[in-house]
C-alpha cells in the first residue's frame, strides 16, 4: 500500500504506467479493432498518413494497414518482452540463489558460466542461436531470454550473500528448516525487490533485441512486428519515410514507459535512496 | 609495474572464462542440424551414403566429440579460424579485413558518448533538481529509448536526403581517389552519423551515472575540505571530483564492450559500413556457420582486451587499488 502511494507521488512513473498501459490496450484491442490479418493488402499502397480515412497511419510498401500493424505488432512486442524476461528472470534468479547461497566451488562454476555469457557480446549470440535453430517467434523469444539473464544472476547473488547471514535466517536454520525453505521463504522475498525493479531493465532491453533483430528482417516474417515493419520502409526512406518513422515511435514510447515505470518502482521500493534524487 | 602486473593477473583469470565460451560454442555447434559434409554434398548436388562417410572420414567428422573439440581448440590457439566457403577466403582473413572499420566506429563511439556523458553529467550535477538538469535528464531518458537503427535511419532523411550535409552511407568515396588527408576527411565525414547513432544510447547511460556518481562524491567529506581551503567551485570539480566520480563511468565502458560490438551489427548495417558487424549479419543471412563462429571469437577476445585496457585505466584513477592488495 505505502509502495503504491509513493509510487503514485511521482509524475515521471504515473506517465511510465499511462504509456505501458496503452500500449498493453492497443495489443488486447487489435484483434477486435483489426480482426483481418495485418500482413494482408489492404488498399493501394503507399499512402501518406491522412490521405485516406480508411488508413489514418497510411499504407506500406506491399499495401498494408500500417495503423493495424502498430497494434498486432504492440501484442508481439510486450509479449515477447515479457516471457523473455520471465525467463531471463528464471534462469538468473535461480544461478543467482544457488551461487550466493552455497558458495564455494559451486559458486565459483557458476559465476565463470556467468561471466562467459557476459564476455560474448549478447546480439551476437542471438544472431548464432537464430543461425543455428531457426528464427520462429518462440525459438527467438527463447533466445532473448537465454542472452539477458547474467546481470540478473549477478544481482540475485550479490543479495543473497548479504542476507544469508543475517539473523533472521539463522533463527529458521536454527528452527531446524531446509535449504529449499531457506531460499525461497525466507530469503528470497527479501532478496526480490531490486531484481523486480531490474526485470524493467530486461524488458526494455528484450523489446529493443526482437526489434533490432526483426529490422534486419531475421525474425519471424509471419508475424507482424514494429521492427520489422521499419526495415520494410528502408527501400523507400528517401521519399516514404513515414513507413519507418511511425514504428520507431511505437517503440521509443514503449521504452520509455518501461523504463519510467522501472525507475518510479525503484524510488517507491527504496524511499530512502529517493531522498537523494 | 604493479598497475601492469595487477592487470596480467586479470587477464589470465579470464582464460578459463575463455576456453568455457569456446566449449559452449563448439557444442551449440553440434546441436545445428546439418555439418559441412551435408553442405559440401549439397553443394556437390547430392551423392550416396558411402561418400559422405569417406568426407567425414577425411574431416575427422567420425572421431568422438571430445577429440574434435581438442581438436578445434588447438585449431584456435594456432588462430586457424576454418575457411568459410561464401566468401572463398579463410575466415581469418574475412575478419581482419573488417575489422578496422568497426574499430574505428566504436572508437569514436564510445569517445564521442564517455565525453558527451561526461559533460551532460556534470552539467546535470551541478544545476541539480533546476531546469538544466530536469531538461538532460529527460533527453537521457529519450535517448536510452531510441533504438539506434532507427534513430540511424531518421538521421539519414534529415541529414543526408533534405539537408545533404552528410553522406548516407558507405565508408568513403572509393570513386573520387582521395588520398593521405582528403582520405581522412572522407573516411571522417562518413561516420558521423553511425558514430552518433551507435553512441546515442551509451551517452544516455554514461550521463545518468555520472550525475548520480558526482551527487554522491559531491557529498563526501573531502570536497567539503576542498571548500572550506577556499577553493572555487569550479577548482573543487575539476580537481577533487571529477576523477572520482569518472571510476562507475570506467567500469561501465567494460562491462558494455560487448553490448557496443552487438550494436554495431545493426548501425553497420543501418549504414552499409564494411565492418564486423555487417559481417555477422551477412553470415546469419547466408547460414555461414563457419565465419559467424569466427566473428563471435575474434569479439569475445576484443572484449577480453577492452577490460584489459579498463584494468589499466582504473588502476591510474584509484591508487587505492594497489596499495589495498
Amino acid at each position: 500500500m505505502r509502495t503504491w502511494r509513493l509510487y503514485l507521488r511521482s509524475p515521471a512513473a504515473v506517465l511510465g504506467a499511462l504509456l505501458v498501459s496503452v500500449v498493453a490496450a492497443m495489443g488486447l484491442l487489435a484483434p477486435f479493432l483489426y480482426p483481418d490479418d495485418p500482413l494482408g493488402l489492404a488498399g493501394r499502397p503507399l499512402q501518406w498518413p491522412g490521405d485516406n480515412p480508411r488508413f489514418p497511419l497510411g499504407t506500406d510498401p506491399s499495401g498494408r494497414d500500417i495503423a493495424a500493424q502498430i497494434f498486432h505488432g504492440a501484442r508481439v512486442s510486450l509479449l515477447i518482452g515479457f516471457a523473455a524476461t520471465l525467463i531471463a528472470a528464471a534462469i538468473g534468479i535461480a544461478v543467482g540463489a544457488l551461487a550466493g547461497f552455497y558458495g564455494g566451488a559451486g559458486d565459483t562454476a557458476l559465476m565463470r558460466v556467468t561471466e562467459a555469457f557476459q564476455t560474448l557480446p549478447n546480439f551476437l549470440l542471438l544472431l548464432l542461436l537464430v543461425a543455428v535453430f531457426g528464427s520462429d517467434l518462440r525459438t527467438i523469444t527463447v533466445g532473448i531470454g537465454l542472452v539477458s539473464w547474467p546481470p540478473v544472476a549477478r544481482l540475485t547473488r550479490a543479495e543473497f550473500l548479504t542476507l544469508r547471514t543475517r539473523e533472521f535466517v539463522q533463527a529458521a536454520r536454527l528452527q531446524g528448516l531446509g535449504d529449499a525453505h531457506l531460499i525461497l521463504r525466507e530469503v528470497l522475498p527479501n532478496a526480490l525487490p531490486p531484481v523486480l525493479v531490474y526485470a524493467s531493465v530486461v524488458m526494455a532491453v528484450s523489446i529493443l533485441l526482437e526489434s533490432a533483430l526483426s529490422f534486419l528482417q531475421l525474425s519471424d516474417p509471419n508475424v507482424p512486428s514494429w521492427g520489422n515493419l521499419i526495415g520494410l520502409g528502408r527501400n523507400v526512406l528517401r521519399t516514404e519515410w513515414y513507413v519507418s518513422a511511425i514504428p520507431g515511435v511505437a517503440i521509443l514510447l514503449t521504452i520509455l514507459g518501461v523504463s519510467l515505470v522501472g525507475q518510479g518502482l525503484n524510488d517507491a521500493l527504496n524511499p530512502r535512496l529517493a531522498g537523494g534524487r | 609495474m604493479r598497475v601492469l602486473s595487477l592487470a596480467l593477473r586479470r587477464l589470465a583469470a579470464s582464460v578459463p572464462t575463455l576456453l568455457l565460451i569456446l566449449a559452449g560454442l563448439f557444442l551449440l555447434l553440434q546441436l545445428a542440424p546439418g555439418d559441412t559434409v551435408d553442405a559440401l554434398m549439397a553443394q556437390m548436388g547430392g551423392g550416396d551414403a558411402a561418400l559422405a562417410e569417406e568426407l567425414r572420414r577425411f574431416y575427422g567428422l567420425d572421431l568422438p566429440v571430445m577429440a574434435r573439440l581438442g581438436d578445434y581448440l588447438w585449431r584456435l590457439v594456432r588462430l586457424d579460424l576454418g575457411f568459410s566457403s561464401i566468401y572463398g577466403k579463410p575466415v581469418a582473413t574475412v575478419i581482419l579485413e573488417r575489422l578496422p572499420a568497426t574499430l574505428l566506429l566504436m572508437t569514436a563511439s564510445l569517445s564521442f558518448a564517455f565525453a558527451a556523458g561526461m559533460a551532460l553529467g556534470v552539467l546535470a550535477a551541478r544545476r541539480v533538481n533546476r531546469w538544466p538538469d530536469t531538461l538532460i535528464s529527460t533527453l537521457g531518458l529519450v535517448f536510452y529509448a531510441t533504438p539506434s537503427f532507427w534513430f540511424g535511419l531518421m538521421a539519414i532523411v534529415v541529414f543526408s536526403v533534405h539537408l545533404q550535409w552528410l553522406p548516407a552511407g558507405g565508408f568513403g568515396d572509393v570513386a573520387m581517389g582521395y588520398t593521405g588527408l582528403e582520405a581522412a576527411l572522407d573516411i571522417a565525414k562518413h561516420l558521423v552519423l553511425p558514430t552518433l547513432t551507435l553512441g546515442l544510447i551509451f551517452l544516455a547511460i554514461y550521463l545518468r551515472i555520472m550525475r548520480a556518481s558526482m551527487l554522491e562524491v559531491l557529498s563526501l567529506d573531502f570536497v567539503r575540505t576542498a571548500r572550506a581551503k577556499g577553493l572555487t567551485e569550479t577548482r573543487v570539480v575539476a580537481r577533487h571530483v571529477l576523477r572520482n566520480a569518472m571510476l562507475p563511468m570506467v567500469t561501465l565502458m567494460g562491462l558494455q564492450a560487448g553490448t557496443m560490438l552487438g550494436g554495431s551489427v545493426v548501425v553497420e548495417s543501418v549504414f552499409a559500413l564494411p565492418g564486423l558487424g555487417r559481417l555477422a549479419y551477412e553470415s546469419v543471412a547466408q547460414r555461414d556457420l563457419n565465419t559467424l563462429l569466427g566473428i563471435v571469437f575474434v569479439s569475445a577476445l576484443l572484449v577480453i582486451a577492452v577490460n584489459f585496457v579498463v584494468d589499466l585505466l582504473y588502476a591510474r584513477l584509484d591508487p587505492r587499488i594497489l596499495s589495498g592488495r
